[in-house]
């Protein structure tokens, strides 16, 4: 196999990878506060379980949870367990673990919050909704920025553990192809293009962060 | 009519007792000013009165009406507070601390909000600062762009929480300027300080507190000839 076919076919898996990536994101992202808004209720019966959720999804290796949930409706449901389940059961496994650790990254930020913003914004009048989402959370996206970015770094390079249950990602078809041609080559491209992700997710939120230094 | 009455405030924290049955009535147009030693509660007499504290016996009554858990929204518009370490919003330019709330509480229109915020800018000596953050600003002219965001809503009472506390002598007599010129247009305000000769210069009267209770009330000059030897060597400070 000549070096442009396995640059194509790493590139098709890259593109796995990238949707991969972008979806949990996406889902995670948002997921993550409402599980630190569950962490930091009034509600001790639901601060409890935000706090086994978190506890679990951070104790328990990653390609674990993947296999668990690939593998949840047939055990729980007798269903058999199709080809396109695979990649949606990735999405979900990597979407419920990295919630969690983004909700311990949204707690930090809103509890490092003064009291003070809290009390004039009360005399001021606005509603507790209306202070979280004008007043307490753009100061804490700036503050939570550096801990997120690590979290996407990490996330890019997990992608490849998609590869436990046959969700044909990058890695997936770096390793085929490794096999096939007995030379570890593949890989090492698929590292060089890891790398290249990331130095590409950690430039977009290095401007990220400097968007936000209108204010301190 | 009395603008706030305070009947018989009290106030623990766990055992400790900070505020003891204090009584206050404050009429339109007055200036009073609250001073004692740190520990004293008068910062928590504030603090219960704008409803930061929920008190643990007493009533605070707003314009005749008395407080409730429900309606502590509404008489919320009655009063604005200036606090110690100004609480601007960072995120916020000048004017946008000034004028987010009109927009968003009170439902008033951008350029209306944009207009009052601006001649309250320029009252301050501000409009120049419009378009600047907070961290780029002196601790007096935050102060002021506190005070300006606290009239915007245009409170019937303004509290004021050791507005000076947190500032060097020199800005200190900045911030004093602009309250000594609410005084004079008879801004009803109650102010906590520690400043003694501006207690004096500008209150209608100076109450003062120790152990949660009010030692003394009375006019400035009262309070200044008063007997009471505690009071005495407390202003001799």
């Amino acid at each position: 196999m000549n070096f442009q076919t396995i640059l194509l076919q790493l590139s098709t898996g890259l593109l796995k990878t990238i949707e991969l990536f972008i979806l949990t994101l996406v889902l995670s992202l948002p997921l993550g506060l409402f599980v630190s808004f569950g962490r930091m209720s009034r509600l001790s019966l639901l601060r409890s379980i935000s706090k086994i959720y978190i506890s679990i999804m951070r104790g328990t290796p990653l390609m674990l949870q993947l296999i668990v949930i690939y593998f949840m409706p047939s055990h729980l449901f007798g269903i058999q367990i199709s080809n396109a389940w695979r990649f949606p059961a990735v999405v979900l496994a990597f979407t419920l673990n990295y919630a969690a650790y983004f909700a311990e990254i949204y707690r930090a930020g809103i509890e490092s919050m003064p009291v003070g913003q809290y009390e004039a914004a009360k005399v001021l009048g606005y509603s507790r909704v209306q202070t979280f989402i004008r007043i307490i959370f753009p100061q804490v996206v700036k503050r939570i920025l550096p801990p997120v970015t690590n979290e996407m770094i990490t996330l890019v390079k997990d992608t490849s553990l998609a590869m436990v249950i046959s969700v044909v990602e990058m890695f997936t078809i770096a390793k085929q192809i490794s096999a096939h041609e007995t030379s570890i080559m593949p890989l090492m491209i698929a590292g060089v293009f890891y790398y290249i992700f990331n130095l590409l997710v950690a430039n977009v939120m290095e401007q990220a962060e400097k968007k936000m230094h209108y204010f301190e | 009519m009395y603008l706030l009455e305070l009947n018989q405030i009290n106030k623990s924290f766990e055992e400790l007792s900070v505020i003891k049955d204090i009584s206050l009535k404050v009429k339109e147009g007055e200036v009073v000013s609250i001073i004692g030693p740190s520990g004293s509660g008068k910062s928590t007499l504030l603090r219960c009165a704008t409803f930061l504290e929920d008190i643990d016996a007493g009533e605070i009554i707003y314009l005749g009406e008395k407080a409730t858990k429900e309606n502590q929204t509404t008489l919320h518009k009655n009063f604005g507070i200036v606090f110690q370490d100004f609480n601007l919003f960072p995120h916020f330019s000048v004017l946008q601390n000034v004028i987010d709330s009109l927009i968003h509480v009170e439902k008033i229109s951008k350029k209306e909000a944009i207009e009052r915020g601006l001649s309250l800018l320029e009252q301050f000596g501000l409009l120049d600062k419009k378009d600047v953050y907070p961290y780029q600003l002196s601790g007096g002219q935050k102060q002021r762009v506190s005070i300006a965001r606290a009239l915007a809503l245009q409170p019937a009472i303004l509290f004021f929480d050791e507005p000076t506390s947190a500032l060097d002598p020199e800005l200190t007599s900045e911030v004093l300027k602009v309250i000594k010129q609410l005084a004079f247009d008879r801004m009803t305000m109650i102010i906590v300080t520690h400043e003694m000769n501006f207690a004096k210069e500008v209150s209608d009267r100076i109450i003062f507190m120790e152990h949660g209770i009010i030692q003394e009330e009375g006019s400035p000059e009262d309070i200044f000839k008063s007997k009471n030897q505690r009071m005495k060597d407390f202003i001799s400070l």
